[in-house]
C-alpha cells in the first residue's frame, strides 16, 4: 500500500508553496484553460513557440490542490526549452505513469523529476488533479477552441 | 435515544478505512442506510418482486399494496392533505425539472420572473436557467450576507407581480443555513408567487409540516434521509397539479390510448410514467418510519449537540476559515484552512478513516461568493459522535503538519 508519504513528498509540497514558472507569459503565441468540474481546479497556461517549434517559455496561473499546483510547476520545469514533439512524448509517458499498473515503476529515464508524481495512482480521484495541466499544455499547442477538461 | 443502539442500526459504519474506524461525515451527500431500510428492499426483491399497478397475480398485488402504502407513509410523514399530492421521481432533481418544465412551460413566459437564492444547489438553478432560456423570463437572485443568510429586505424589494415562482432551498448543502422558508412562502404568496421548497438537505433533520408552510411545491430525496439512492419525491398542491400537463408519457399514467388521443391517469399516476423503482420507493417508506420512531425532538437536539461541539473545537483551530455562521444552522461544518488545499484535505482524512466531502458540493455561485475555489465538509448525522469529531480535528492536525 501507498502511503500519504509517497504522494506527498517533500518535492510536491515544495513545489506546492513555491511554484516555479507562475504567473503571465507576455507575449505568447498560445494558452488555454483547463478545468476540473470535479473540484473546481482552474488552471491556464501560456506558451511562446519559436519557428523551430522548441517550446521557449511557459507559465501557468490558477488554483488548484497542491497535487494540481505541483504538476503543473514541474511540468512547465521539464517543458521549457523542449520541442512541440518532446512534449507529445513526455505527455504519453507520464500519462502512462499516472494510469499504469500499481505494481509498475516509472520510467525515472524518460520523466526525471516527473517520477514523483507516481504516486497519484494510487488515489484514483487525485489522478485528474495531476494531469489537468498536461491536458490545459496540449489545448493551448493545438490552440482548441474549447478550454481542457479532465471529464 | 441511545447513540450504541443508533450506530448498531447502520451495519456500514462497523468497519475499518486504512486501519482506522470509519468516520463517516459527508452525510449531507448521503446519509448511510439502517438494516430495516437494506431488510425492506432486500424483502421486495426476495419475496415481492413483481411489476405494480396492474397484475392481478398475488406478487403483484403484494407489491403494489407495499408501494402505495409507502406513498401513505410519506403522506404522513410531511402531513400532506392527499396522497394524490404526493409524485415519486427519481429524487429531488428530478422533482425540480418536472416543476420548470410541466408547471413553468405552462404558466411562465416573457416578462415574467423566477427568484431563486445566491444559495442554490445546480439542482434549483439550472432547471430555472433552461427555462427562462426557452420562454424569455428573467431570472433573479436573493442575496445573501457574509454569514451564510439570506438578505430578507432585498427578498421583499425582489417581490414583485412579475415574480411568477420563487425556488428556495430549506437548509443549504454547502453552508448549512436554514432559511425563514414560512415567511418567505407568506410574502411570495402575496404577491400572487408559488413558492417550490427544495428540501432535500433539510428533511431529515428538521421537521416539515406541508400544509402548515402552505407550500405549493416540495422536492426532497430519499437518500439524504437514510434511504435508497434514485428515488424521491413531489409533493405539490393537488389543483396545481390537475392544471399541468404531464411531464413524461408513457404506461401507468394513462387511462385510454389511441393513436388518435390519450386520456391521462388521475393524481398521482398522472405523473409516474413508466415502471417506477419500486423496490426504492418501498426502501424509502422504511426509511422515514425509521426518523418517527426515533422522533424530530431527539434529532434536532443530538445534531445541535455534534455542532456546536464542532465548531467550537473549529473556532480554536489556527488558521481555519469557517464558510457559512449563520445564527439558524444545522449540521454543517464547512471551513477552508490557510495552508492546506480543501482536495488534499479529503485525501489525507481518508487515510485517518475521517470521510469529508471536498468540493463546490454542486453550488459554485456560494465558492465565488466566498472567493474560495473550493470547501471542505464535515456534515454530521444522528449517528456521528463527539470522539468521530475528535478524529476529524486530529486529521486535520496531521494535515496541517505535513504542509508546515
Amino acid at each position: 500500500m501507498f502511503s500519504l508519504g509517497d504522494l506527498y513528498q517533500e518535492v510536491i509540497i515544495d513545489h506546492t508553496k513555491s511554484p516555479r514558472n507562475f504567473g503571465t507569459l507576455d507575449p505568447c503565441n498560445h494558452d488555454a484553460e483547463g478545468f476540473n468540474p470535479l473540484c473546481g481546479d482552474q488552471l491556464h497556461i501560456y506558451v511562446q513557440v519559436d519557428a523551430q517549434n522548441t517550446i521557449e517559455d511557459i507559465k501557468f496561473e490558477g488554483q488548484g490542490c497542491s497535487i494540481s499546483t505541483a504538476s503543473a510547476s514541474l511540468m512547465t520545469q521539464a517543458i521549457k526549452g523542449k520541442s512541440v514533439a518532446d512534449f507529445k512524448q513526455l505527455f504519453a509517458s507520464f500519462h502512462h505513469m499516472a494510469t499504469a499498473d500499481l505494481d509498475e515503476k516509472p520510467d525515472e529515464e524518460a520523466l526525471g523529476k516527473l517520477a514523483v508524481l507516481a504516486g497519484v495512482k494510487e488515489f484514483p480521484s487525485r489522478i485528474k488533479c495531476a494531469t489537468l495541466c498536461w491536458h490545459t499544455l496540449k489545448s493551448a499547442l493545438e490552440d482548441a477552441a474549447e478550454p481542457a477538461k479532465t471529464e | 435515544m441511545h447513540i450504541e443502539d443508533i450506530r448498531n442500526d447502520f451495519p456500514i459504519l462497523d468497519q475499518e478505512i486504512f486501519g482506522h474506524p470509519l468516520v463517516y461525515l459527508d452525510n449531507a451527500a448521503t446519509t448511510q442506510k439502517p438494516q430495516c431500510v437494506i431488510d425492506a428492499v432486500r424483502k421486495y426483491y426476495e419475496k415481492d418482486n413483481s411489476n405494480i399497478h396492474r397484475g392481478v397475480h398475488s406478487l403483484s398485488e403484494r407489491a403494489t399494496r407495499d408501494y402505495e402504502a409507502a406513498r401513505e407513509t410519506i403522506r404522513h410523514f410531511f402531513n400532506v392533505k392527499s396522497s394524490r399530492e404526493v409524485i415519486f421521481t427519481r429524487g429531488t432533481t428530478e422533482s425540480i425539472n418536472l416543476v420548470a418544465s410541466s408547471w413553468g412551460g405552462a404558466n411562465v413566459s416573457e416578462g415574467d420572473e423566477i427568484l431563486i437564492s445566491h444559495m442554490e444547489h445546480h439542482s434549483n438553478i439550472v432547471p430555472w436557467q433552461m427555462l427562462c432560456e426557452r420562454t424569455g423570463a428573467k431570472l433573479k437572485v436573493i442575496p445573501m450576507h457574509e454569514s451564510g443568510e439570506l438578505d430578507m429586505v432585498a427578498y421583499a424589494d425582489l417581490l414583485s407581480t412579475r415574480t411568477k415562482l420563487v425556488g428556495i432551498v430549506h437548509m443549504s448543502n454547502a453552508l448549512g443555513t436554514i432559511n425563514p422558508i414560512k415567511s418567505m412562502i407568506e410574502q411570495a404568496h402575496a404577491v400572487g408567487a408559488k413558492v417550490l421548497v427544495d428540501g432535500a438537505q433539510a428533511a431529515a433533520h428538521i421537521a416539515t409540516d406541508i400544509q402548515a408552510l402552505d407550500v405549493d411545491f416540495y422536492a426532497t430525496s430519499a437518500h439524504k434521509m437514510y434511504g435508497p439512492t434514485g428515488v424521491g419525491v413531489l409533493i405539490a398542491k393537488e389543483e396545481l397539479l390537475e392544471a399541468m400537463p404531464p411531464y413524461q408519457g408513457g404506461g401507468d399514467m394513462i387511462l385510454m390510448v389511441t393513436f388518435e388521443k390519450t386520456q391521462y391517469n388521475a393524481l398521482p399516476h398522472k405523473f409516474e410514467a413508466g415502471t417506477p423503482n419500486i423496490a426504492g420507493v418501498i426502501g424509502f417508506g422504511a426509511a422515514l418510519r425509521y426518523i418517527e420512531s426515533i422522533g424530530f425532538a431527539s434529532i434536532v437536539k443530538r445534531e445541535k449537540e455534534l455542532l456546536i461541539y464542532a465548531t467550537q473545537q473549529a473556532e480554536t483551530f489556527t488558521g481555519l476559515r469557517q464558510i457559512g455562521t449563520a445564527k439558524d444552522k444545522a449540521c454543517v461544518l464547512s471551513f477552508v484552512l490557510d495552508t492546506v488545499h480543501p482536495h488534499d484535505l479529503g485525501t489525507i482524512l481518508d487515510r485517518e478513516g475521517v470521510a469529508i466531502r471536498a468540493g463546490h458540493h454542486c453550488a459554485m455561485p456560494v465558492m465565488q461568493f466566498y472567493q474560495v475555489p473550493a470547501t471542505a465538509r464535515a456534515s454530521f448525522s444522528i449517528y456521528n459522535t463527539e470522539q468521530e469529531v475528535d478524529a476529524l480535528f486530529a486529521a486535520l492536525g496531521k494535515a496541517r503538519q505535513m504542509f508546515a
